[in-house]
């Protein structure tokens, strides 16, 4: 079970329980929506991000596995007061570890909990979802 | 472990079962570092060695193209090709080989049906009646052809609401198009039954096989329905092989589905005539070497009990539907009385991809998400599910490996 319990670490189950910023943001300046047609997994993801393009205040609905759950709670937590350049890079990041690539462990923080997912190819899309709809809505202007 | 229920020492494995498990090569290998427990016979069945053996033997001793040469190995690939017809005629009940139409699987087999058969015949308003619990395969095509779909209700016990069938069917759709067996439910359809209803009502009926035929007979000289589809691979065979059996007169009247080479009469560029069916709906060099081995499929299917396939295959489920419901937070989607060996369930906290994700690192291979089946899983209020569905070759033991396997995800789920 070694490396199931490196793909379920307890800050994942944790976060798949008690997702942060789970909500709806009323007055969003920047939302997008996902969807994985192969499981039906769905996340939404409404931003407010400031004229200096700083992110004040991020929130996510949705649902699916607890690795695309947790992995969109952590994101909101990680990007909220970023700027959209600094979560972006986080992306960059984050996609280098789970795809084997050399990548920047001090600044992913607590995302290096999902690193374990870099061995199951067929779920590092859980993972990544969230991001690639936070990548669609700071690209609308 | 404590408190955790296995299979009742009173259920055994029938005395064929290790003979049948060594036909299939692949039953003796691993993944992810423990031996392979493979519950998802739904997706597509293992081949036996003997399917395997055929391909390969083509390939490395007769391949050629059929329908071109005089010279020998073309001549036997021809015969190879076209005699699989006879093989899959007698394998339906003994229905005639020119109603053979070989497809790349049951998805092209309703499609060529929805383009050939539906779209000429449809008006504007024209409706075909489907059921709450198809495959996509047996939704898309229809829209693709330009119909409006109505759906026949599936009960809280996952089967089909034929009174309202009865009431849909007397609105006069252009269709009926029904799944034999649910690949989600296991429910076995009343076909024949409901073949009757369409027929009072000159509604022609299609029916998507591709679960039924490797779970038990089909006889089409006594279903009474028009069209029947299945894929080769849940049949034991190769991907990339189907087949659409239709009536003769449908096939002689429906157009060409593609065109191209071996489909054609005689082509010039001001006119060009057809070939008769069912070689009119074979454009192009077909899966020669599928169709092969999907006949050695059937040759291995005929070779064996299958009386005794579909009684393990009750034993297991019925001993599945009992375990699983032990487990705590395990709830199975529905539990119809006439079923194939087919597990659908939820877990109380734990989303099907875990499950699956977590059966997989024991090596336990089973199927999470909607199955192809997105409306049947609205109407039961789930977004996924986690499904465990058998081949004859299932053993107690593995069943026994999922139940244990189910145990752990409540250990990291809690």
């Amino acid at each position: 079970m070694a490396t199931m319990n490196e793909m379920y670490q307890s800050i994942i189950i944790e976060h798949d329980r008690s997702p942060r910023n789970f909500r709806v943001i009323e007055t969003p300046t920047h939302h997008a929506e996902g969807r994985n047609p192969l499981c039906g997994d769905e996340v939404s993801l409404d931003l407010v991000v400031s004229p200096d393009g700083v992110i004040t205040d991020v929130a996510f609905q949705g649902s699916g596995c607890a690795v695309s759950k947790a992995s969109s709670s952590m994101l909101t937590m990680a990007v909220k007061g970023k700027t959209v350049t600094e979560a972006l890079e986080l992306f960059e990041q984050f996609h280098a570890m789970l795809t084997g690539k050399d990548a920047d462990q001090s600044a992913l923080g607590k995302l290096v909990a999902f690193q374990g997912l870099g061995v199951y190819p067929m779920r590092v899309k859980c993972a990544t979802m969230g991001w690639h709809v936070l990548k669609e809505a700071l690209a609308q202007e | 472990m404590p408190g955790i229920r296995e299979p009742s020492s009173t259920i055994q494995d029938p005395p064929h079962l290790d003979a049948l498990r060594a036909e299939f090569p692949i039953l003796s290998r691993s993944s992810r570092g423990k031996p392979l427990i493979y519950l998802d016979s739904g997706a597509t069945t293992q081949k036996p060695a003997v399917v395997i053996a055929a391909e390969q033997e083509f390939y490395a001793g007769w391949n050629a193209n059929i329908h071109r040469g005089v010279y020998e190995f073309s001549e036997r690939a021809t015969m190879a090709y076209d005699g699989t017809r006879d093989t899959v005629a007698r394998f339906l009940g003994g229905v005639r080989d020119d109603e053979i139409v070989f497809v790349r699987g049951t998805t092209e087999a309703v499609n060529l049906v929805a383009q050939s058969f539906l779209r000429p015949r449809l008006k504007s308003s024209a409706t075909v009646l489907v059921s709450e619990m198809e495959h996509h395969a047996n939704i898309v095509p229809w829209q693709l052809a330009g119909a409006k779909l109505v759906p026949i209700p599936v009960t809280d016990a996952g089967e089909l609401d034929l009174d309202a069938a009865g009431r849909l069917l007397a609105t006069g759709p252009a269709l009926l198009a029904v799944v034999h067996v649910s690949n989600t439910l296991g429910t076995v359809n009343p076909i024949a039954e409901l073949a009757a209803m369409a027929r009072q009502h000159g509604v022609p009926v299609l029916v998507d096989g591709a679960q039924a035929v490797g779970h038990f007979p089909v006889d089409l000289t006594t279903l009474g329905v028009d069209f029947y589809c299945f894929s080769g691979h849940k049949l034991f065979g190769p991907t990339g092989t189907g087949v659409l059996w239709a009536r003769r007169e449908h096939l002689e009247s429906m157009p060409p589905y593609q065109g191209g080479g071996d489909m054609i009469d005689r082509v010039s560029f001001e006119r060009t005539t057809f070939a008769a069916a069912p070689h009119k709906f074979e454009a192009g060099t077909p899966d020669i070497a599928g169709v092969i081995g999907m006949a050695a499929a059937i040759r291995w299917i005929e070779s064996h009990d299958r009386a005794a396939w579909e009684a393990h295959d009750r034993t297991l489920l019925a001993a599945g539907r009992e375990l699983l419901e032990g487990i705590p937070g395990v709830k199975l989607l529905a539990r119809p009385a006439h079923s194939v060996g087919v597990l659908t369930f939820t877990m109380t906290g734990a989303h099907p991809h875990d499950i699956a994700s977590i059966l997989d690192s024991e090596g336990i291979c089973i199927r999470a998400g909607h199955h192809c089946t997105q409306p049947l899983h609205a109407r039961f209020g789930v977004p996924a599910t986690a499904r465990a569905s058998f081949g004859p070759y299932t053993s107690l033991g593995e069943l026994n490996a999922l139940v244990l396997g189910l145990h752990k995800v409540r250990e990291i789920f809690g």
